[in-house]
């Protein structure tokens, strides 16, 4: 492992792991509720905060943050209104982040498009030390959510009406999983980029789901592929001068068809076995 | 908490819906709707499509905003009611499958937050969700997938869901909506246990069906204004449905049947 003698390596290692983790965290309660494009979104406005961060010489993770949660708010404000013209307004936000972004990086001193292309597709060498602080204490929130407000945000996912009719604050978790997806997206900018961070929030999830059958399982499993294709992506491009980004979608793509092929014979097992199933119970059903 | 004796408490309706004005878009469903549910009655609202008895349920949950009128329930105005573990609500059934699975204990699970809205489940939690799910037989299914249920399955599990909160209101928009016959039967025999403990129910219903004999009133809704009120009407065929709308406060058998939409 002379890799990890590199403290660079270590730096982008760290990231990687932490994106591993925490972009299907997200991922799932998005996907569950047929969100999956929101982290794609938000990776366009983020752009917009990566050049004012340039422009302003202060951390683009930062300011990608505060750019990209404002941008959740909005965007959450136009789902939960629902309306049909909510598409419109959505593309106009993504587009305008983009946008934005190249505008703002070509106005300021010594900028060109070429700054921003690290933050689109991720780049293992300009993970800075103040960079892992960042993505540390970003990452700890986004897993504080969504491991520890499980059951309420699976609730929510599942079945607004009835969330609401329990009691639970369904508009302020609304807004925190929109708030949380952004931060995540700030966490995957370094490593994966803004605009591959959201196949990392679905691809796992869609994977683990070839297998699983339950929200706890899916989460769980979709963690440890990411996990896993995040790590051994890093690892590579410190072999082969490949970028990070593209290496590990690349390789989560791989998984989520390695686990189609397992999944075949499986769900038709299943199917077979709820075939059974049902048979039992209509017997039981007649007994009752 | 509210206050008040424990006498005045048990005299209060369960649910008080005074003059209830509501409108989706531009157009009104309710037209100033009055639904009274006293304790351990069973209620049905029943009417056509579009006659305002989902959007009736619904508001009564506080899940459509009033134009007009008050709401109370528990004796305690909506506007500061909180007690939501008293509640037991069974929204209209969707065919939309999520996006990610959910086992049948996961869903059911859900209930339970209700009660314990921080932390993690408990021993008494899990008691109360392993006892819904044996009170809709759905125990041997737990750990299924709810995209694999068919939809009478499924139903029972929003049903289990709902008793799992330990509710005494239970609130169902549908329940018998799309669900087969042997699924209506183990849905009946649940709501009847529930009921025998003494549940307070009110149920949106297409017809009566076999819940038909658990029914103590009737509420029927025409165009969002209430046209009967009383015992439960004798189901009749279409054709022998009469020509005009008889409202009859105290609906005996020997009254004409009532236009109430059951089968249109």
């Amino acid at each position: 492992m002379d890799l990890l003698h590199y403290p660079f390596m270590v730096r982008a290692l760290i990231a990687a792991a932490l994106v591993g983790i925490t972009a299907p965290a997200i991922g799932t309660y998005l996907v569950q509720r047929r969100q999956a494009v929101m982290g794609d979104g938000l990776g366009h406005v983020a752009m917009t905060g990566v050049a004012l961060g340039f422009l302003l010489n202060t951390s683009p993770v930062w300011m990608a943050t505060l750019v990209a949660v404002l941008g959740a708010v909005v965007m959450e404000m136009i789902r939960s209104r629902g309306k049909t013209s909510g598409d419109v307004a959505l593309a106009m936000l993504f587009y305008g982040g983009l946008a934005g972004g190249v505008m703002i990086i070509n106005m300021a001193p010594g900028g060109s498009t070429t700054n921003l292309l690290s933050a689109m597709f991720g780049s293992i060498t300009t993970v800075s030390t103040q960079d892992v602080t960042a993505v540390v204490i970003l990452a700890a929130f986004v897993i504080a959510v969504t491991i520890g407000l499980r059951r309420q945000l699976f609730a929510v996912c599942q079945d607004e009406e009835f969330a609401r009719v329990t009691g639970l604050p369904v508009r302020a978790l609304n807004l925190l999983i929109a708030v949380t997806a952004a931060i995540t997206v700030t966490v995957a900018m370094r490593i994966v980029g803004l605009l591959l961070v959201s196949a990392m929030m679905v691809i796992p999830v869609a994977a683990a789901q070839r297998l699983t059958r339950g929200f706890a399982a899916t989460l769980g499993l979709a963690i440890a592929i990411s996990l896993t294709v995040s790590l051994t992506g890093t690892a590579v491009t410190y072999y082969i001068d490949v970028p990070s980004g593209a290496t590990i979608v690349l390789f989560a793509i791989g998984v989520f068809m390695v686990m189609t092929a397992l999944s075949t014979p499986l769900a038709r097992r299943r199917a077979k076995a709820a075939r059974v199933a049902e048979e039992v119970c209509t017997r039981d059903d007649v007994k009752v | 908490m509210e206050s008040g004796t424990a006498a005045s408490a048990a005299e209060q309706p369960v649910i008080s819906l005074r003059g209830a004005t509501a409108s989706l878009g531009s157009r009104p469903v309710l037209r100033g709707v009055d639904l009274t549910v006293r304790r351990g009655e069973v209620v049905a609202l029943l009417g056509a499509n579009g006659s305002g008895k989902s959007t009736a349920v619904r508001a009564v949950v506080g899940q459509v905003p009033l134009s007009d009128g008050t709401l109370s329930l528990f004796g305690t105005d909506f506007k500061r009611f909180r007690q939501w573990s008293r509640i037991g609500y069974v929204p209209q059934r969707t065919t939309a499958a999520s996006g990610v699975p959910a086992t049948v204990r996961e869903v059911v699970s859900a209930g339970r937050l209700a009660r314990s809205r921080f932390g993690v489940l408990r021993k008494a939690d899990r008691i109360a969700v392993e006892r819904a799910l044996d009170l809709v037989d759905m125990n041997t299914h737990a750990d299924a997938s709810v995209n694999a249920l068919s939809g009478g399955q499924h139903q029972r599990v929003l049903i289990a869901r709902a008793l799992a909160v330990e509710p005494e209101l239970l609130i169902m928009d549908e329940p018998m909506a799309g669900v087969d016959l042997a699924n209506q039967e183990v849905l009946a025999k649940a709501v009847r246990r529930q009921v025998a403990a003494g549940t307070t129910v009110l149920l949106v219903l297409h017809e009566l069906g076999p819940l038909e004999p658990l029914i103590d009133r009737a509420v029927v809704l025409r165009d969002g204004c209430v046209v009967h009120d009383g015992p439960p009407p004798q189901a009749v065929g279409q054709h022998a449905l009469p020509g005009h709308d008889h409202v009859h406060p105290h609906a005996a058998h020997d009254a004409e049947p009532l236009r109430t939409g059951l089968l249109s």
